[in-house]
């Protein structure tokens, strides 16, 4: 396996059981994400985004198939610090205010308090939040606090960033200042991105290349390379490059819902 | 001035209807005691200043009050602060004590799945006791295996005000969703830490109201405590000694106090919470 690889999936299934009835989340998901890459996970609501992103940092575990994460067990990678998570919620601890939310992690990995205050100071700067350091959560507006969200998974400084729709919960304005600022984050970092979205806009806008999935039971129908040029801007979004790579993406949904 | 309003209406109402209670109450008693060509005005007069009243008048009580608070000093027997602080501390040992078992129940009930079968089942039986019924028993048992003095009424006042900060504990060490949860799993916390940086900090908003419940029951417990065995010291042997002698006013002024120290005891409480609100900006 080539040492760049950060995630690699083989015929990946998952089954749940609940109340006697059984779902199957993923089926036969084969996948290869290489370091740098921001790769999107599109598909309808039900499909299996958060599954996958899910068996990545072994809060799932995968009834069929091989998972090697930074070529790992997910729970080595796990116990590595070697992924920040983004749930689809803020998940801010409301009892902590932003700093102490973003501290949080290195707080558990047992750093010190001089050390922990610096790289707050540093994520913080990254998603432009220093001013609102000593707020708490409850005064940040939903952007903002998912804005935290990223910071404190960016803290320990992961290669990996896992991303479940972060701005799913937020209004269209906002959601655009955050994709520009994600996009710049990642150029500016050098992380690998998986980031779960069922917008098509939002996949092209930010991705090096987008997983498609079908629904019932999730299955990769299509993955396209989104090579859009490295510096985007919003008004990216009207230029046929853009527009036809999004046009692929919209047929690969729907090539996937005609299987049902 | 908005809270002060209210409160003085209800205080008004009380003592209005405290004070038409108090003619028909001592009706016969000041009839009895007056001369046989005694006016109605003069009886109805009369029931408002009865040595030994059935139920004694609002300034009757406000006098004996302040006679046994001031006129004696606070190591004397005969002062009311002297047995109020006797059942305060007893009380607050209790509280104490209902902390800590409160909270160590909850953690284990929390973390054990077995406890929380083999526990729960206990800790409500142990609420259907009536506490109250038995406790003069429970202090007489004590008594003889050599423990007297704070400690008994301690242990019941524990055992009666525990059980609200246990179930309060419990909620609230459980309270974190599953997406906080998952965030300390994404950093392999440990259980340890788990618990103290996530489910003992969500927990606090469920520990005060349960304290707030819990506060003025431990007080209870150290009164009734200290009924039997013709204690010397508290609140509860003044209302004992009141009720053999048939001083309703040491009663009354006993019974107040008492009300006296719940307030200063949920106080406190307030006071802790909003301690711990203003470490966390204010909320929850
Ligand atoms: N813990 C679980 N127990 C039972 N079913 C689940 C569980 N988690 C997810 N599912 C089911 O698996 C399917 C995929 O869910 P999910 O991965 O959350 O989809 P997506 O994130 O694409 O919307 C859904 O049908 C969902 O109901
Ligand atoms: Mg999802």
């Amino acid at each position: 396996m080539p040492a760049d690889i950060v995630v690699e999936a083989h015929g990946l299934g998952v089954t749940f059981e609940a109340d006697g009835q059984r779902t199957v989340a993923l089926t036969d998901v084969s996948l290869a994400i290489r370091a740098g890459e921001f790769v999107s996970l599109i598909g309808p609501s039900g499909c299996g985004k958060t599954t996958l992103l899910r068996l990545i940092a072994d809060l799932e575990q995968p009834g069929a198939g091989r998972l090697l994460v930074n070529g790992t067990t997910p729970e080595q990678a796990r116990l590595q610090l070697a992924y920040g998570y983004v749930f689809q919620a803020p998940a801010l601890y409301p009892w902590r205010n932003v700093t102490r939310n973003v501290t949080l992690p290195l707080e558990v990995m047992g750093m010190d308090r001089a050390q922990r205050q610096a790289r707050a100071a540093r994520v913080l700067d990254l998603v432009g939040l220093t001013e609102f350091r000593r707020r708490f959560p409850w005064q940040l507006s939903g952007g903002m606090q998912q804005r935290v969200s990223i910071a404190r998974a960016l803290s320990f400084e992961p290669g990996l960033l896992l991303m479940d729709e972060p701005f799913g919960a937020l209004d269209e304005i906002t959601r655009d200042g955050l994709t520009l600022h994600l996009h710049a984050l990642w150029r500016r970092t050098g992380l690998t991105a998986v980031f779960v979205t069922h917008s098509i806009p939002e996949a092209v806008y930010l991705s090096t290349r987008i997983v498609v999935m079908s629904p019932r039971p999730g299955r990769v129908v299509e993955v396209i390379d989104c090579d859009l040029p490295a510096e985007r801007t919003l008004d990216l979004r009207d230029t046929p490059a853009f527009i036809a790579v999004a046009h692929r993406v919209r047929e690969a949904l729907r090539a996937g819902h005609s299987y049902d | 001035m908005t809270r002060v309003l209210p409160l003085a209406c209800v205080l008004a109402c009380v003592l209005l209807i405290w004070m038409a209670a108090v003619v028909p109450m001592n009706w016969d008693q000041a009839q009895a005691l007056a001369d046989d060509g005694a006016q109605w005005q003069d009886v109805a007069w009369a029931t408002l200043s009865l040595d030994r009243p059935l139920l004694p008048a609002p300034h009757q009580v406000a006098g004996e009050l302040i006679g046994s608070i001031a006129g004696w000093p606070v190591t004397s027997p005969r002062s009311l602060v002297f047995h109020a602080v006797v059942t305060f501390a007893a009380a607050v040992v209790g509280f104490v004590l209902a902390l800590a078992l409160g909270v160590a129940l909850a953690v284990g009930i929390v973390h054990v799945r077995t406890l929380d079968r083999a526990l729960m089942p206990w800790v409500i039986a142990s609420q259907a006791v009536p506490v109250l019924a038995i406790a003069p028993m429970v202090v007489v048992v004590l008594g003889n295996l050599g423990l007297t003095g704070l400690l008994p009424k301690a242990l019941i006042a524990g055992w009666l005000s525990f059980f609200p900060i246990t179930t309060g504990m419990v909620k609230g060490l459980r309270s974190p969703d599953p997406m906080q949860r998952d965030l300390m799993r994404t950093y392999s916390a440990t259980p340890r830490q788990e618990f103290a940086k996530l489910r003992w900090p969500a927990s606090m908003p469920f520990l005060f109201p349960g304290l707030k419940v819990a506060a003025p029951l431990a007080l209870v417990g150290a009164i009734v405590a200290e009924l039997p065995t013709g204690a010397q010291a508290g609140l509860g042997a003044r209302l004992l000694a009141g009720s053999y002698y048939g001083q309703t006013l040491q009663i009354w002024a006993a019974l107040f106090m008492a009300a006296v120290l719940a307030v200063l005891a949920v106080a406190a409480v307030d006071l802790a919470q909003a301690v711990m609100l203003s470490r966390r900006g204010g909320r929850l």
